[in-house]
């Protein structure tokens, strides 16, 4: 077998290459920058190699190559490896931004007094001398910088895999670093490193589901090719009963990073025991890589056997949206409740996932269910980002107050947080007016459309149940009088101060005038096989 | 002129005067709630001069391409059912502000006059909404208003009730946005996708999805407006919400449900309307008389007017379903004279209630001699809400109760025992919150001072003048039904009788129609 020197297509590839390098350059400066200056110097390689990445990715953006008569915009890269398309740009746009509000909540550092929210010493055993020395020292990681780099680099390539193989690499890349962040909170340690724990066994455990997925596939199909495994499932070459088994196992492994029912579990422990900003950056971002990569296996690489998977994401939407929400009203934490509300969202997204129709069933103009997906996720995702950064805010003596009696009152305390946080609670319920209703009308448009109207009903439902908690909760900061200790609002530097105005403004924006955005994932075209 | 976009103004001014009184100093806060409401006012009185009495169909349209993506207008226009429900609303929020000026000091009284200015803005663009998404969108909008207006004001427990308001009306809101989608869909299946009420009018739908379709729409009108048996947030809404309150609630929001039953129900799916009638009828009939008969065993005064409501609401349903002019024009007199009538109602409970410091009927009584104003002013309303001839509900029940005979005799046999009902209900309270023997520690109680007069006085005044001459809402309202029952497809019965012999004047004016 003859090796071919892969050719790399450097201008394509810029904006994930910039992210890896500035995640390289953050170990560099780790190890020989003075502990005193590192804290600076991280936060503006990591700032910088995120905003250097997103002007690549709006140039990338501009100069696709139209494709297949304009409806798909894009080239294949590093020999067929990677699809650099429109929807790629698209969500490396969205993880790029929503990372970039990210490490502005992971460089605050007044809210805790001058140190971040992360371990002073992360090998310190909680409770110890060791720990307290650490903690009188000021000490903080800086390591979180890079790390996050990397799992940046990660969630762009994996929307952009367009091999199996690559998938699972990039699932890995995004994954490793994020179950160390998890484990890394100031306060309340062993919550943390439970959190950490838990995710990394259930994720190496869906890791494993993946790979045999990749395995059953190749075996079934001959090839990692996304383009030449559809080939093989139009043709219906191969063992039937080793594509379904694959295509369940790639499913578990997708579907337990975006937190779908059954596989769940680990959401809640995990966003609730993570350090506020990480849980923030990683319930937007990698629901938006995931999201790629599900829509891309299951539209380019099962989407002539639609009718194989159909069935099935039905079955996990319902439980997703109705299992999140029911679950949602029974917490006293608003970092559980954010979770299993996020559960219900991974319902809705999927609600638009299976709304999948071929080109020629959908008139002219109509919106399709990828459109309704990227717009879902961009809505979410500012929603998302913003809540917990309001979260962080909300503080008592013991740091963050998360506990729903905390929260008590603060809407006459301090109506301005309380109003942003009520507003993101708004557009997660899907009220009128906000980003989250205009999502939420283009995923359930496109279900229904695909006729899969038993679950837009149950969706409706399942909102309706969603409503319930939202509405206890603003009612609760607004109406209620505080009992007992309470939480207050600590002032913030401008780094999270922005991000919650920012959230806030793309929320109302993307809700009373969604048409740019809506044109742009409209112009992103279709996924290029 | 004609392109001048009054209508937009119409809705912007309030919003914009939300938006000035939440940052105004706080001494201006009142001053500036009720000028910008006077200001909507004046807007809307200018609306109505541009308005041509002579068409039926939609004026005053704006139109510009919203969100493109999802076939969606923002378009604008009033017929002669949205210029009423225009002029109702705008008529009803200086009152509102005016008469409910010390009911917000204890609590935040800014957020107070900024949200029912919000409320206005909102409930304006829904009624001039001629695109299906931008009237979902307000419709769903005014419930935030609502909601923090119910909770942040009012009585204790009111936290609780505002949750089960805004429970009831979003679980209907997105059955509602089921059907809009539903809409899309078949609108997208028929060439490009479009919201605009003129191409939905105009679109064939098969008769299993529009019979799916209306369902999702009434279902949603049926909470907003309340029918039997999604009523129940009414009572303890009102009950738990300040009196100014309760009447930008069921004076103004819930007329959204009929009106919403009359624009879209019927205009957009006129053969499951027709299909639905009978169900329609009989929740509207039992709303009547379970209305009436619960109102009767009230206590709390509140809440005792808020469930009149509920049977007004079945008469007005009874009126839009029974599909003929007379119906249709009654109904819609009757949306604005409830409107008038039940708000004056509200007000002056709420000026009760501030004086005897209580909402319990069965610990008032006494107070006629010691203040005549009021207690005269409470019977008027009251007279009014029970239809006495010579005030203005009259005239939309008896038509109204007319198209109910025309429909079936039996409907209208049970419609009639709702205004004896109401007889009983309407006097009863007075007699048990105004007669009776005096108390002395009442007797320094003082009576309606000028703003309080005021405020109520240009709604009793309408309700007589309406009541003597109800041709100028006739005039507006009978074009647009006109319209409606030609898409619907109904003609009117035959009289039995030549039209000219026919004493009443409303039966005159639709005997040219036939």
């Amino acid at each position: 077998m003859e090796f071919v020197k892969p050719t790399l297509q450097y201008f394509e590839l810029a904006p994930m290459l910039i992210v890896f390098g500035a995640a390289c350059l953050g170990v560099v400066v780790e190890g020989f920058l003075p502990r005193a200056r590192r804290h600076v110097v991280q936060v503006v390689v990591a700032g910088l190699g995120l905003l250097a990445a997103l002007g690549f990715t709006i140039w990338v953006a501009t100069d696709l190559t139209s494709r297949a008569s304009g409806a798909a915009r894009g080239r294949l890269a590093a020999s067929g490896t990677l699809v650099i398309d429109g929807p790629t740009v698209y969500l490396w746009g969205l993880v790029l931004v929503f990372a970039a509000a990210g490490v502005a909540l992971f460089a605050e550092r007044r809210l805790e007094g001058g140190v971040s929210a992360f371990a002073g010493q992360a090998a310190a055993l909680p409770g110890t001398e060791a720990e307290r020395q650490a903690s009188t020292r000021g000490l903080d990681h800086t390591e979180v910088y890079p790390l996050l780099m990397f799992a940046v680099g990660g969630m762009m390539l994996f929307p952009a895999a367009n091999d199996l193989l690559t998938m699972f690499v990039a699932l890995e890349v995004l994954s490793l670093p994020l179950y160390l962040l998890c484990g890394l909170a100031r306060r309340r340690r062993l919550l943390s490193q439970e959190a950490a724990l838990k995710y990394f066994l259930l994720g190496a455990f869906s890791s494993g589901f993946f790979l045999y997925g990749v395995a059953l596939i190749y075996g079934f199909a001959g090839s990692m090719q996304l383009a030449e495994i559809n080939e093989a499932v139009r043709n219906d070459v191969g063992n039937e009963s080793l594509l379904l088994i694959g295509m369940g196992m790639l499913a578990v492994g997708l579907l337990f990073k975006v937190g779908a029912v059954p596989f769940h579990a680990w959401t809640p422990d995990v966003y609730q025991g993570a350090p506020t900003a990480v849980t923030a950056f990683m319930a937007a971002c990698t629901k938006v890589a995931a999201f790629g990569a599900l829509l891309r296996l299951f539209y380019v690489g099962f989407g002539s056997d639609r009718w194989t998977w159909q069935p099935m994401m039905w079955v996990i939407a319902i439980l997703t949206m109705l299992v999140g929400a029911v679950l949602a009203i029974v917490q006293t934490d608003v970092k559980r409740m954010l979770a299993y509300s996020a559960i219900s969202h991974t319902g809705f997204l999927l609600t638009g996932v299976l709304g999948a129709q071929a080109s020629g069933e959908l008139a002219d103009g109509q919106v399709t269910s990828l459109q309704a997906v990227l717009f879902y996720l961009t809505t979410y995702g500012f929603a998302t980002v913003g809540a917990f950064a309001v979260v962080t805010l909300v503080r008592d003596s013991g740091g963050e107050a998360t506990t729903f009696p905390r929260w008590a009152g603060l809407g006459r305390r301090s109506p301005w947080v309380a109003g942003a946080f009520a507003f993101f609670l708004l557009s997660m319920a899907g009220i009128p007016l906000t980003a989250g209703f205009v999502g939420k009308w283009a995923v359930f448009t496109v279900a229904m459309s695909a006729g899969a109207w038993p679950v837009v009903a149950v969706a409706i439902v399942a909102s309706i149940v969603a409503v319930y908690f939202y509405i206890r909760h603003i009612r609760l900061m607004f109406f209620s009088e505080p009992e007992g200790e309470v939480a207050a609002v600590t002032s913030a530097s401008p780094l999270t101060t922005v991000t919650v105005a920012v959230c806030a403004v793309a929320t109302l924006v993307l809700g009373v005038v969604p048409g740019p955005v809506l044109d742009l994932v409209t112009n992103a075209g279709d996924f290029i096989r | 002129m004609n392109d001048f976009p009054w209508l937009t103004l119409l809705n912007a001014a309030p919003l914009v005067g939300a938006l000035v009184v939440g940052f105004a100093p706080p001494t201006l806060t009142k001053l500036a709630a009720v000028g910008f409401s006077l200001l909507t006012l004046a807007l809307g009185i200018a609306v109505a001069l541009q308005f041509d009495l002579d068409s039926g169909g939609m004026q005053l349209e704006e139109q510009h391409t919203w969100i493109e993506a999802f076939g969606v207008h923002y378009a604008l226009g009033v017929d002669g059912l949205g210029l009423l429900m225009v002029l109702l609303t705008a008529v009803l929020v200086p009152i509102v502000l005016v008469a409910g000026w010390f009911d917000s000091d204890d609590g935040n009284t800014r957020a107070f006059f900024a949200w029912a200015l919000a409320l206005e803005g909102l409930s304006l663009a829904v009624f001039c909404a001629t695109d299906v998404f931008l009237f979902y969108v307000v419709f769903e909008a005014t419930l935030i208003p609502a909601y923090f207006l119910i909770g942040g004001f009012g009585r204790a427990g009111r936290g609780a009730a505002a949750v089960k308001f805004l429970m009831f009306q979003l679980a209907g809101g997105l059955i509602l946005l089921g059907a809009v989608i539903g809409l899309y869909v078949v609108s997208a299946q028929q060439g490009k996708p479009s919201y605009l009420l003129s191409d939905l009018t105009e679109l064939d739908i098969s008769t299993d999805a529009g019979r799916w379709l209306f369902a999702g729409f009434f279902i949603a009108f049926a909470i907003k407006a309340p029918l039997f048996p999604v009523h129940t947030w009414l009572a303890d809404t009102t009950e738990k919400a300040t009196p100014g309150v309760s009447v930008l609630l069921v004076c103004v929001l819930d007329k959204i449900g009929t009106f919403g039953m009359l624009r879209f129900c019927l205009g957009i799916f006129p053969e499951a309307s027709k299909w639905a009638t009978p169900l329609v009828m009989v929740l509207a009939l039992i709303s009547i008389v379970y209305g009436a008969l619960v109102a009767i065993g009230q206590d709390d005064v509140l809440r005792l007017i808020g469930l009149t409501s509920l049977s007004h609401f079945g008469f007005i349903t009874v009126g839009v379903f029974a599909m003929s002019s007379q119906g249709g024009s009654g109904a819609i007199l009757y949306m604005v004279n409830h409107g008038l009538g039940t708000a004056a109602l509200f007000l002056l409970a709420g000026y009760l209630v501030r004086r005897r410091g209580t909402t319990l009927i069965s610990q008032m009584g006494g107070l006629e001699k010691v203040t005549p104003v009021l207690a005269g002013l409470f019977l008027v309303a009251g007279l009014a809400t029970l239809g006495l001839p010579g005030l203005s509900p009259f005239v939309s029940e008896f038509l109204v109760l007319l198209s109910a005979f025309d429909y079936a005799w039996y409907v209208g046999a049970v419609a009639v025992t709702g205004i004896v009902l109401a007889a009983i209900y309407v006097l009863w309270m007075y007699q048990r919150v105004f007669t009776g023997p005096g108390v002395p520690e009442l007797d320094g109680t003082p009576d309606l001072d000028r703003r309080e007069i005021g405020a109520v006085a240009p709604l009793l005044l309408a309700l007589v003048l309406f009541g003597f001459y109800p041709m100028p809402l006739l005039d507006v309202a009978n074009p647009t039904v006109k319209n409606l029952m030609s898409h619907v497809g109904v003609t009117d019965q035959e009289p039995d009788v030549p039209a000219d012999s026919v004493p009443d004047h409303a039966a005159t004016e639709e005997g040219g129609d036939h």
